[in-house]
């Protein structure tokens, strides 16, 4: 029995800071910087943006390309970081945005950088048990590093939804796993405003473990090899790693391409591997096949090997409006405004 | 305070549902429950309606002092715009430079916050306009 992608959309918002004009306020060559870390510039939410506006736009995107009726869908998680609320979920709120509620399950994901690919895999759950006809996932964030800190050259902010379901697939899921373990690389306390890191913990024993080893049991799993794959997606907390780790597993450069979206739109946290997907998806013929690893600090990953099907064709109607348009349209901002907007200036308690 | 008042008002600020008399066919934003034309003779007639979100600025001006909630956005653009059903409702634009939005631009709704009750308050949401 088949389950998959019936619908998809992703959101960027509409303006960028470049790594130089970041580094020049902490007098560092931020463009070099940005160059190691393979970034040149980076989405900022505006001050009216956040989680839930980010995960409405882009769930409005996925419902606006099929004729699905939104009070079919019975489950919705939001995977993020940076929901808005502690206590109160942004499902609710997108749910009703979306007119999917009230007859629906719905609950907030928090897995690092993975917590959306945790939200189809439990979408999967429900719909190929019977007890749902549709699911909506979605990975969002308006994630921000501390002030000066390496972060903040990649943390940015957008989001993806994918209706998940049985009929009419544009894409079918054809397996999905999962790699984790109690991996202390990357973290935020509750109350905290910036997250911290362990330094160089955060790559081989964490990142590129995880990764490998899910990517591993996915290859055994299906019998394939990097060669039997269109696409590939790995988590970009930066643009280098992808190409590293996909690299050593013989994934070429043309096989990453469109699933790299780090270096034009920042780390967009529980955003990065579905919006790469939803690019992927948008530049899918049909039968290509998608191999995803998805990476969350705390840690783990999630694989998924999928197949695009001939509908992806119907997909790219009249209402379609491919991720690329949000990617190539944007204003740049200098530091002082992307402060402001980030909420970095200290207000003095006029808020 | 004022949550419930908003909260009332979701359906509408959410998801721009308004209501069409059945009689003369007038489209309300926010809806109401009786035409103001036909009266007595749209009771029951009003019919729920989904706007499209789609419009065109008839006039607009632009905020250089404006209210709390928006000061992180000065300078932005309030329109008066009029929605492809013929409705005309006042909203900011959103993601452009104030110079960009002109008498006869093509607008699209957008789903942002629109203020909240300080730090630990309630957040509102609703729709703004973006250019197309
Ligand atoms: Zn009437």
């Amino acid at each position: 029995m088949s389950v998959g992608i019936v619908s998809y959309g992703g959101y960027v918002p509409y303006y960028r800071i470049e790594a130089g004009s970041i580094g020049a306020v902490w007098g560092v060559d931020g463009t070099a910087r940005g160059k190691g870390l393979g970034i040149i510039r980076k989405s900022v939410p505006s001050p009216d943006e956040d989680v839930i506006t980010i995960s409405v736009e882009a769930a409005r995107k996925a419902m606006k390309c099929c004729k699905v009726d939104p009070e079919k869908i019975g489950a919705m998680y939001v995977g993020s970081e940076s929901h808005p609320y502690a206590v109160k979920p942004t499902g609710t709120i997108v749910a009703e945005a979306i007119r999917a509620a009230p007859n629906l399950t719905v609950a907030d994901m928090e897995f690092a950088c993975k917590a959306g690919t945790a939200g189809i895999q439990a979408c999967m759950g429900l719909v190929s048990s019977g007890m749902i006809e549709y699911g909506m996932a979605i990975g969002a964030d308006t994630s921000q590093g501390a002030p000066g800190d390496a972060l903040e050259y990649s943390a940015s902010a957008g989001g993806a939804a994918f209706l998940i379901g049985k009929k009419d697939l544009v894409a079918e899921i054809n397996h999905t796993l999962s790699f984790t373990t109690d991996t202390p690389d990357f973290w935020r306390r509750e109350g905290q405003m910036y997250p911290r890191h362990g330094g160089r913990f955060t790559g081989t024993p964490a990142y590129f473990k995880h990764i490998n080893s899910c990517a591993k049991m996915l290859f055994d799993k299906m019998g394939t090899k990097s060669e039997d794959y269109d696409h590939a997606i790995f988590h970009q907390p930066n643009g280098k790693f992808p190409l590293r780790v996909g690299g050593a597993m013989g994934f070429s450069k043309e096989q990453l391409e469109h699933g790299l979206l780090t270096p034009i739109i920042g780390n967009t946290y529980s955003g990065a591997v579905p919006l790469a997907l939803t690019n992927v998806l948008d530049h899918a013929k049909p039968g290509d096949k998608i191999f995803v690893v998805s990476y969350g600090s705390g840690a783990g990953a999630d694989g998924f090997d999928i197949t695009v099907t001939d509908n992806i064709k119907k997909h790219r109607k009249k209402k379609w409006q491919p991720l690329s348009e949000l990617m190539d349209n944007f204003e740049l901002l200098d530091y002082a405004t992307y402060a402001k907007f980030r909420g970095k200036i200290n207000m003095g308690g006029v808020t | 305070m004022a949550i419930a008042r908003f909260w009332r008002e979701n359906e509408s600020r959410y998801n721009m549902q308004g209501k069409k008399c059945g009689v003369c066919q007038k489209v309300y934003f926010p809806a109401r429950d009786m035409c103001p034309k036909c009266r007595r003779d749209s009771m029951g007639m009003m019919k729920k309606i989904q706007l499209t979100g789609k419009g065109e600025v008839i006039s607009y001006s632009i905020i250089h002092d404006g209210l709390p909630e928006f000061h992180m956005q000065i300078p932005y653009t309030i329109a008066i715009i009029e929605l492809e059903e013929g409705v005309r409702i006042t909203g900011q634009i959103v993601d452009c430079k104030p110079d960009c939005v002109d008498i006869g631009s093509k607008v699209e709704s957008v789903f942002r916050k629109l203020g909240e009750e300080g730090k630990s308050g309630v957040i509102h949401y609703g729709y703004k306009f973006k250019l197309i």
